[in-house]
Protein backbone atom coordinates (compact mmCIF):
# COMPACT_ATOMS: atom_id res chain seq x y z
CA UNK A 1 0.00 0.00 0.00
CA UNK A 2 1.16 3.53 -0.73
CA UNK A 3 -0.30 6.73 0.68
CA UNK A 4 -1.76 9.34 -1.66
CA UNK A 5 0.52 12.10 -0.33
CA UNK A 6 2.16 12.79 -3.69
CA UNK A 7 -1.04 13.47 -5.56
CA UNK A 8 -2.67 15.65 -2.88
CA UNK A 9 0.05 17.89 -1.48
CA UNK A 10 1.92 19.85 -4.14
CA UNK A 11 3.76 23.14 -4.64
CA UNK A 12 4.25 25.47 -1.70
CA UNK A 13 2.33 23.22 0.68
CA UNK A 14 4.64 20.35 -0.14
CA UNK A 15 7.63 22.65 0.39
CA UNK A 16 6.64 23.83 3.89
CA UNK A 17 5.54 20.35 4.89
CA UNK A 18 8.94 18.93 4.07
CA UNK A 19 10.65 21.80 5.86
CA UNK A 20 9.05 20.94 9.16
CA UNK A 21 8.51 17.25 9.80
CA UNK A 22 7.43 16.43 13.33
CA UNK A 23 8.03 12.84 14.25
CA UNK A 24 6.01 10.49 16.42
CA UNK A 25 7.61 7.19 17.34
CA UNK A 26 5.64 3.96 17.55
CA UNK A 27 7.52 0.94 18.84
CA UNK A 28 5.83 -2.37 18.11
CA UNK A 29 7.03 -5.67 19.55
CA UNK A 30 10.55 -4.50 18.96
CA UNK A 31 13.72 -6.03 20.39
CA UNK A 32 14.39 -2.44 21.50
CA UNK A 33 17.44 -2.08 19.33
CA UNK A 34 15.75 0.00 16.68
CA UNK A 35 14.22 2.27 19.35
CA UNK A 36 17.67 3.02 20.68
CA UNK A 37 18.96 3.83 17.21
CA UNK A 38 16.03 6.19 16.57
CA UNK A 39 16.75 8.03 19.80
CA UNK A 40 20.36 8.14 18.70
CA UNK A 41 19.37 10.30 15.71
CA UNK A 42 18.20 13.03 18.07
CA UNK A 43 21.40 13.14 20.11
CA UNK A 44 23.91 15.99 19.67
CA UNK A 45 26.13 13.89 17.42
CA UNK A 46 23.49 13.37 14.74
CA UNK A 47 21.03 16.21 15.52
CA UNK A 48 17.93 15.84 13.36
CA UNK A 49 16.72 19.30 14.37
CA UNK A 50 18.94 20.87 11.72
CA UNK A 51 16.46 19.51 9.16
CA UNK A 52 13.57 20.93 11.21
CA UNK A 53 12.67 17.52 12.55
CA UNK A 54 11.30 17.36 16.08
CA UNK A 55 10.09 14.52 18.26
CA UNK A 56 6.57 15.31 19.49
CA UNK A 57 4.64 13.80 22.37
CA UNK A 58 1.13 13.79 20.92
CA UNK A 59 0.02 12.03 17.74
CA UNK A 60 -2.16 15.07 16.94
CA UNK A 61 0.99 17.06 16.22
CA UNK A 62 2.73 14.39 14.18
CA UNK A 63 3.63 14.59 10.49
CA UNK A 64 5.70 11.42 10.35
CA UNK A 65 4.92 8.15 12.07
CA UNK A 66 8.02 6.06 12.64
CA UNK A 67 7.12 2.41 13.07
CA UNK A 68 9.67 -0.16 14.12
CA UNK A 69 9.59 -3.66 15.49
CA UNK A 70 7.50 -6.59 14.40
CA UNK A 71 3.78 -5.85 14.52
CA UNK A 72 1.88 -8.56 16.35
CA UNK A 73 -1.86 -8.95 16.67
CA UNK A 74 -2.15 -6.60 19.63
CA UNK A 75 0.05 -3.95 18.10
CA UNK A 76 -2.01 -3.98 14.93
CA UNK A 77 -5.06 -2.50 16.68
CA UNK A 78 -2.95 0.13 18.40
CA UNK A 79 -1.21 1.06 15.15
CA UNK A 80 -4.49 1.37 13.25
CA UNK A 81 -5.93 3.53 16.03
CA UNK A 82 -2.89 5.80 16.03
CA UNK A 83 -3.05 6.13 12.26
CA UNK A 84 -6.72 7.12 12.45
CA UNK A 85 -6.05 9.65 15.21
CA UNK A 86 -3.30 11.44 13.32
CA UNK A 87 -4.15 14.57 11.31
CA UNK A 88 -3.50 13.97 7.62
CA UNK A 89 -1.29 14.29 5.59
CA UNK A 90 0.84 11.80 7.42
CA UNK A 91 3.98 10.09 6.21
CA UNK A 92 4.74 6.62 7.55
CA UNK A 93 8.27 5.25 7.77
CA UNK A 94 8.91 1.58 8.47
CA UNK A 95 12.21 1.10 10.22
CA UNK A 96 14.30 -2.04 10.51
CA UNK A 97 13.97 -5.48 9.03
CA UNK A 98 11.01 -6.11 11.33
CA UNK A 99 9.10 -3.05 10.16
CA UNK A 100 9.84 -3.58 6.47
CA UNK A 101 9.28 -7.31 6.10
CA UNK A 102 8.90 -8.93 9.49
CA UNK A 103 12.52 -9.98 9.69
CA UNK A 104 13.19 -12.98 11.89
CA UNK A 105 9.67 -12.80 13.31
CA UNK A 106 7.92 -13.07 9.95
CA UNK A 107 6.79 -16.64 10.57
CA UNK A 108 5.86 -16.24 14.24
CA UNK A 109 2.34 -17.30 15.21
CA UNK A 110 1.33 -13.87 16.55
CA UNK A 111 2.85 -11.91 13.68
CA UNK A 112 0.33 -9.59 12.00
CA UNK A 113 2.58 -7.35 9.90
CA UNK A 114 4.58 -6.23 8.08
CA UNK A 115 3.64 -2.58 8.51
CA UNK A 116 2.62 -1.98 4.90
CA UNK A 117 -0.05 -4.66 5.16
CA UNK A 118 -1.77 -2.57 7.84
CA UNK A 119 -1.23 1.10 6.92
CA UNK A 120 0.26 2.83 3.85
CA UNK A 121 4.03 3.24 4.10
CA UNK A 122 6.02 6.02 2.37
CA UNK A 123 9.58 4.98 3.14
CA UNK A 124 11.42 1.85 4.17
CA UNK A 125 14.68 1.88 6.08
CA UNK A 126 16.08 -1.65 6.21
CA UNK A 127 18.73 -2.93 8.58
CA UNK A 128 18.76 -4.89 11.80
CA UNK A 129 19.01 -2.35 13.33
CA UNK A 130 19.65 0.37 10.70
CA UNK A 131 22.53 2.66 11.55
CA UNK A 132 21.54 6.18 12.65
CA UNK A 133 23.18 7.42 9.46
CA UNK A 134 20.84 5.22 7.42
CA UNK A 135 17.80 6.52 9.31
CA UNK A 136 18.95 10.12 8.79
CA UNK A 137 19.53 9.44 5.08
CA UNK A 138 16.01 8.03 4.77
CA UNK A 139 14.36 10.86 6.69
CA UNK A 140 16.40 13.52 4.90
CA UNK A 141 15.26 12.08 1.59
CA UNK A 142 11.69 12.38 2.87
CA UNK A 143 12.47 15.98 3.72
CA UNK A 144 13.41 16.45 0.07
CA UNK A 145 17.18 16.73 0.38
CA UNK A 146 19.74 15.09 -1.83
CA UNK A 147 21.78 12.59 0.12
CA UNK B 1 -9.60 54.41 13.02
CA UNK B 2 -7.27 53.55 10.17
CA UNK B 3 -4.30 54.33 12.41
CA UNK B 4 -5.61 52.05 15.15
CA UNK B 5 -6.12 49.23 12.68
CA UNK B 6 -2.62 49.75 11.35
CA UNK B 7 -1.30 49.66 14.91
CA UNK B 8 -3.22 46.48 15.65
CA UNK B 9 -2.48 44.47 12.52
CA UNK B 10 0.82 45.71 11.15
CA UNK B 11 3.14 47.79 13.29
CA UNK B 12 3.68 47.23 16.15
CA UNK B 13 0.77 44.79 16.04
CA UNK B 14 0.17 41.26 14.87
CA UNK B 15 2.49 41.12 11.87
CA UNK B 16 5.48 42.81 13.47
CA UNK B 17 5.12 40.86 16.69
CA UNK B 18 4.69 37.56 14.86
CA UNK B 19 7.83 38.10 12.76
CA UNK B 20 9.93 39.27 15.71
CA UNK B 21 8.54 36.54 17.95
CA UNK B 22 9.31 33.91 15.32
CA UNK B 23 12.89 35.13 15.03
CA UNK B 24 13.22 35.13 18.84
CA UNK B 25 11.85 31.60 18.93
CA UNK B 26 14.56 30.57 16.46
CA UNK B 27 17.13 32.32 18.66
CA UNK B 28 15.84 30.39 21.66
CA UNK B 29 16.04 27.05 19.84
CA UNK B 30 19.47 27.85 18.40
CA UNK B 31 20.87 28.73 21.83
CA UNK B 32 19.39 25.52 23.20
CA UNK B 33 21.11 23.60 20.43
CA UNK B 34 24.45 25.31 21.04
CA UNK B 35 24.18 24.57 24.78
CA UNK B 36 23.77 20.90 23.90
CA UNK B 37 26.60 21.01 21.31
CA UNK B 38 24.18 20.61 18.40
CA UNK B 39 23.89 22.59 15.22
CA UNK B 40 20.30 23.68 15.62
CA UNK B 41 17.45 24.56 13.26
CA UNK B 42 17.69 26.94 10.27
CA UNK B 43 16.68 30.60 10.66
CA UNK B 44 13.19 30.35 9.20
CA UNK B 45 12.23 27.17 11.04
CA UNK B 46 9.53 28.73 13.30
CA UNK B 47 7.82 30.17 10.22
CA UNK B 48 7.91 26.83 8.38
CA UNK B 49 6.38 25.21 11.47
CA UNK B 50 3.63 27.80 11.59
CA UNK B 51 2.89 27.68 7.85
CA UNK B 52 2.81 23.91 7.82
CA UNK B 53 0.31 23.77 10.66
CA UNK B 54 -1.74 26.56 9.12
CA UNK B 55 -1.83 25.47 5.48
CA UNK B 56 -1.21 21.76 5.27
CA UNK B 57 -2.46 19.94 8.33
CA UNK B 58 -6.00 18.85 8.97
CA UNK B 59 -7.98 19.98 12.04
CA UNK B 60 -9.36 17.26 14.25
CA UNK B 61 -12.27 18.15 16.51
CA UNK B 62 -13.09 16.23 19.68
CA UNK B 63 -16.18 14.05 19.43
CA UNK B 64 -17.07 14.61 23.05
CA UNK B 65 -16.75 18.03 24.60
CA UNK B 66 -17.52 21.46 23.28
CA UNK B 67 -16.20 22.08 19.77
CA UNK B 68 -17.05 25.77 19.74
CA UNK B 69 -15.09 26.52 22.91
CA UNK B 70 -12.29 24.23 21.73
CA UNK B 71 -11.90 26.35 18.58
CA UNK B 72 -12.52 29.67 20.29
CA UNK B 73 -9.71 29.22 22.83
CA UNK B 74 -6.75 29.64 20.40
CA UNK B 75 -8.36 32.74 18.89
CA UNK B 76 -8.76 34.23 22.36
CA UNK B 77 -5.17 33.36 23.22
CA UNK B 78 -3.87 35.04 20.08
CA UNK B 79 -6.10 38.08 20.67
CA UNK B 80 -4.94 38.42 24.27
CA UNK B 81 -1.28 38.17 23.33
CA UNK B 82 -1.62 40.68 20.48
CA UNK B 83 -3.62 43.16 22.51
CA UNK B 84 -1.24 42.99 25.48
CA UNK B 85 1.68 43.33 23.08
CA UNK B 86 0.12 46.42 21.56
CA UNK B 87 -0.27 48.12 24.93
CA UNK B 88 3.31 47.25 25.83
CA UNK B 89 4.99 48.12 22.55
CA UNK B 90 3.30 51.46 21.84
CA UNK B 91 4.77 53.14 24.96
CA UNK B 92 8.01 51.22 24.48
CA UNK B 93 8.43 52.73 21.00
CA UNK B 94 7.58 56.16 22.44
CA UNK B 95 4.21 56.38 20.71
CA UNK B 96 1.90 58.38 22.94
CA UNK B 97 -1.33 56.50 23.71
CA UNK B 98 -2.84 58.89 26.24
CA UNK B 99 -4.26 55.91 28.13
CA UNK B 100 -3.81 56.32 31.89
CA UNK B 101 -3.80 53.08 33.84
CA UNK B 102 -2.85 50.82 30.92
CA UNK B 103 -0.52 48.80 33.14
CA UNK B 104 -3.52 47.16 34.82
CA UNK B 105 -5.07 46.29 31.46
CA UNK B 106 -1.76 44.78 30.35
CA UNK B 107 -1.63 42.72 33.51
CA UNK B 108 -5.05 41.20 32.81
CA UNK B 109 -4.48 40.72 29.09
CA UNK B 110 -1.26 38.85 29.76
CA UNK B 111 -3.16 36.15 31.65
CA UNK B 112 -5.64 35.70 28.80
CA UNK B 113 -3.49 33.20 26.82
CA UNK B 114 -2.98 30.92 29.82
CA UNK B 115 -6.66 31.08 30.67
CA UNK B 116 -7.76 30.26 27.17
CA UNK B 117 -5.37 27.29 27.02
CA UNK B 118 -7.05 25.99 30.18
CA UNK B 119 -10.54 26.53 28.76
CA UNK B 120 -9.63 24.95 25.43
CA UNK B 121 -7.99 21.91 26.93
CA UNK B 122 -10.90 21.31 29.29
CA UNK B 123 -13.30 21.68 26.36
CA UNK B 124 -11.52 18.89 24.49
CA UNK B 125 -12.66 16.29 27.01
CA UNK B 126 -9.29 14.56 27.08
CA UNK B 127 -8.34 13.36 30.59
CA UNK B 128 -4.63 14.07 30.07
CA UNK B 129 -5.45 17.60 28.93
CA UNK B 130 -7.52 17.97 32.10
CA UNK B 131 -4.50 17.04 34.23
CA UNK B 132 -2.44 19.62 32.32
CA UNK B 133 -5.14 22.23 32.78
CA UNK B 134 -5.33 21.69 36.52
CA UNK B 135 -1.55 22.06 36.76
CA UNK B 136 -1.66 25.25 34.70
CA UNK B 137 -4.34 26.63 37.00
CA UNK B 138 -2.25 25.98 40.09
CA UNK B 139 0.74 27.55 38.39
CA UNK B 140 -1.23 30.69 37.52
CA UNK B 141 -2.44 31.01 41.12
CA UNK B 142 1.18 30.73 42.29
CA UNK B 143 2.94 33.22 40.03
CA UNK B 144 0.22 35.78 39.50
CA UNK B 145 0.53 37.28 42.98
CA UNK B 146 4.29 37.65 42.57
CA UNK B 147 3.83 39.29 39.19
CA UNK B 148 1.24 41.68 40.60
CA UNK B 149 3.59 42.58 43.46
CA UNK B 150 6.40 43.26 40.97
CA UNK B 151 4.14 45.58 38.99
CA UNK B 152 2.97 47.27 42.21
CA UNK B 153 6.57 47.79 43.34
CA UNK B 154 7.42 49.38 40.00
CA UNK B 155 4.41 51.68 40.35
CA UNK B 156 5.66 52.68 43.82
CA UNK B 157 9.15 53.29 42.51
CA UNK B 158 7.88 55.56 39.75
CA UNK B 159 5.90 57.69 42.21
CA UNK B 160 2.37 56.30 41.66
CA UNK B 161 2.35 56.38 37.87
CA UNK B 162 -0.15 53.92 36.41
CA UNK B 163 0.80 54.12 32.76
CA UNK B 164 3.82 52.73 30.98
CA UNK B 165 4.57 55.99 29.19
CA UNK B 166 5.14 57.83 32.48
CA UNK B 167 7.02 54.91 34.04
CA UNK B 168 9.44 54.92 31.12
CA UNK B 169 9.66 58.73 31.23
CA UNK B 170 10.51 58.66 34.96
CA UNK B 171 13.29 56.17 34.32
CA UNK B 172 14.69 58.09 31.38
CA UNK B 173 14.71 61.32 33.38
CA UNK B 174 16.59 59.74 36.28
CA UNK B 175 18.15 56.27 35.99
CA UNK B 176 16.71 52.82 35.16
CA UNK B 177 15.03 51.11 38.10
CA UNK B 178 17.31 48.11 37.76
CA UNK B 179 20.20 50.31 38.89
CA UNK B 180 19.25 49.92 42.57
CA UNK B 181 19.22 46.95 44.96
CA UNK B 182 15.44 46.75 45.08
CA UNK B 183 15.39 46.95 41.27
CA UNK B 184 17.70 43.94 40.98
CA UNK B 185 15.49 41.91 43.33
CA UNK B 186 12.41 42.89 41.30
CA UNK B 187 14.22 41.90 38.11
CA UNK B 188 14.96 38.41 39.47
CA UNK B 189 11.35 37.87 40.56
CA UNK B 190 10.04 39.25 37.26
CA UNK B 191 12.34 36.97 35.28
CA UNK B 192 11.00 33.86 37.01
CA UNK B 193 7.45 35.10 36.49
CA UNK B 194 7.91 35.43 32.74
CA UNK B 195 9.56 32.00 32.69
CA UNK B 196 6.40 30.57 34.26
CA UNK B 197 4.15 32.62 31.98
CA UNK B 198 5.98 31.30 28.93
CA UNK B 199 5.67 27.74 30.27
CA UNK B 200 9.39 27.06 29.85
CA UNK B 201 11.24 24.30 31.52
CA UNK B 202 11.34 24.59 35.26
CA UNK B 203 7.66 25.50 35.03
CA UNK B 204 6.45 23.50 32.04
CA UNK B 205 4.53 20.93 34.10
CA UNK B 206 1.30 21.69 32.27
CA UNK B 207 2.92 20.70 28.98
CA UNK B 208 5.36 18.06 30.22
CA UNK B 209 5.85 16.14 27.00
CA UNK B 210 7.55 13.27 28.81
CA UNK B 211 4.68 12.49 31.19
CA UNK B 212 1.61 14.22 29.78
CA UNK B 213 2.44 14.12 26.05
CA UNK B 214 2.02 17.90 25.51
CA UNK B 215 -0.65 18.13 28.24
CA UNK B 216 -2.92 21.09 27.56
CA UNK B 217 -2.14 21.13 23.82
CA UNK B 218 -2.58 17.39 23.32
CA UNK B 219 -5.80 17.55 21.29
CA UNK B 220 -4.90 20.53 19.10
CA UNK B 221 -3.87 19.97 15.51
CA UNK B 222 -3.67 22.00 12.33
CA UNK B 223 -4.67 25.70 12.22
CA UNK B 224 -5.83 25.99 15.88
CA UNK B 225 -2.46 24.67 16.99
CA UNK B 226 -0.76 27.08 14.60
CA UNK B 227 -2.54 29.93 16.38
CA UNK B 228 -1.35 28.62 19.74
CA UNK B 229 2.21 28.50 18.41
CA UNK B 230 1.86 32.05 17.12
CA UNK B 231 0.57 33.24 20.50
CA UNK B 232 3.59 31.58 22.10
CA UNK B 233 6.00 33.32 19.68
CA UNK B 234 4.36 36.65 20.49
CA UNK B 235 4.55 36.03 24.23
CA UNK B 236 8.25 35.23 23.89
CA UNK B 237 8.69 38.73 22.48
CA UNK B 238 6.34 40.88 24.56
CA UNK B 239 7.09 39.53 28.03
CA UNK B 240 10.79 40.46 27.88
CA UNK B 241 9.70 43.75 26.29
CA UNK B 242 7.42 44.34 29.30
CA UNK B 243 10.30 43.77 31.72
CA UNK B 244 12.44 46.16 29.66
CA UNK B 245 9.72 48.79 29.90
CA UNK B 246 9.17 48.28 33.63
CA UNK B 247 12.73 48.09 34.88
CA UNK B 248 15.25 48.83 32.15
CA UNK B 249 14.17 52.28 30.93
CA UNK B 250 12.60 51.29 27.60
CA UNK B 251 13.97 52.84 24.44
CA UNK B 252 15.85 56.11 24.18
CA UNK B 253 16.14 57.86 20.83
CA UNK B 254 18.70 57.24 18.09
CA UNK B 255 21.13 54.48 19.01
CA UNK B 256 18.59 53.42 21.68
CA UNK B 257 16.95 51.05 19.18
CA UNK B 258 20.10 48.96 19.20
CA UNK B 259 20.15 48.97 22.99
CA UNK B 260 16.53 47.88 23.07
CA UNK B 261 17.27 44.94 20.78
CA UNK B 262 20.29 43.97 22.89
CA UNK B 263 18.27 44.15 26.11
CA UNK B 264 15.54 41.91 24.74
CA UNK B 265 18.07 39.45 23.32
CA UNK B 266 19.86 39.34 26.67
CA UNK B 267 16.60 38.67 28.52
CA UNK B 268 15.62 35.87 26.14
CA UNK B 269 19.14 34.47 26.51
CA UNK B 270 18.71 34.39 30.30
CA UNK B 271 15.33 32.69 29.98
CA UNK B 272 16.78 30.11 27.58
CA UNK B 273 19.75 29.38 29.81
CA UNK B 274 17.48 28.89 32.82
CA UNK B 275 15.37 26.49 30.81
CA UNK B 276 18.36 24.50 29.63
CA UNK B 277 20.05 24.10 32.97
CA UNK B 278 17.11 23.15 35.17
CA UNK B 279 14.90 20.07 35.53
CA UNK B 280 11.13 20.29 35.60
CA UNK B 281 9.71 21.06 39.05
CA UNK B 282 6.71 19.38 40.62
CA UNK B 283 3.69 21.66 40.85
CA UNK B 284 4.00 21.72 44.64
CA UNK B 285 7.62 22.88 44.43
CA UNK B 286 6.71 25.58 41.92
CA UNK B 287 3.91 26.83 44.17
CA UNK B 288 6.12 27.11 47.23
CA UNK B 289 8.87 28.66 45.12
CA UNK B 290 6.59 31.51 44.09
CA UNK B 291 4.26 31.82 47.05
CA UNK B 292 7.01 31.81 49.68
CA UNK B 293 10.39 32.69 48.23
CA UNK B 294 9.60 34.98 45.31
CA UNK B 295 6.94 36.86 47.29
CA UNK B 296 9.42 37.28 50.12
CA UNK B 297 11.96 38.64 47.64
CA UNK B 298 9.51 41.19 46.23
CA UNK B 299 8.37 42.27 49.70
CA UNK B 300 12.02 42.81 50.69
CA UNK B 301 12.40 44.88 47.55
CA UNK B 302 9.36 46.97 48.43
CA UNK B 303 10.70 47.59 51.94
CA UNK B 304 14.13 48.50 50.57
CA UNK B 305 12.42 50.85 48.14
CA UNK B 306 10.68 52.58 51.03
CA UNK B 307 14.14 53.29 52.44
CA UNK B 308 15.20 54.67 49.09
CA UNK B 309 17.63 51.89 48.13
S1 LIG C 1 14.86 -4.91 12.94
FE1 LIG C 1 16.33 -6.02 14.19
S2 LIG C 1 17.03 -4.50 15.63
FE2 LIG C 1 15.12 -3.73 14.79
S3 LIG C 1 13.53 -4.42 16.17
FE3 LIG C 1 13.72 -5.97 14.56
S4 LIG C 1 15.12 -7.49 15.37
FE4 LIG C 1 15.34 -5.65 16.62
Amino acid sequence: MHSDYKTKIVGFKDFVFRKSLWVFHFGGASCNNCDIEILDCLTPRHDLERFGIMLVGSIRHADVLLVNGSINMRDRDRLLELYDQAPKPLLVVAIGACGCTGGIFAEGITFAGPVDKIIPVDAYIPGCPPKPEAIIAGVARLAGRKT
Amino acid sequence: MAVSLFYFFVYPGLLFMAVTGGLLSWYDRKITARVQFRKGPPLLQPFWDFLKLMLVKETILPRQGSRFVFLLAPVLALFGATMAGLFILLPLFNIETGFKGDIIVIFYLLTLPSFSYIIGSLASGNPIAAVGASREMKLIISYELTFLLVVAAVIMKSGQEFDLNSIIAVQQADKPFIGSISGVLLFIAGLFCIQAKLGLVPFDMSEAEAELASGIYIEYSGPPYAMIRLAKYIMLFILPAFIVALLMNGMTGGIGVLWLILKILALVLLVTLIRNTNPRLKIKQASSFFLIWMNLLVIIAIVLNAFGL
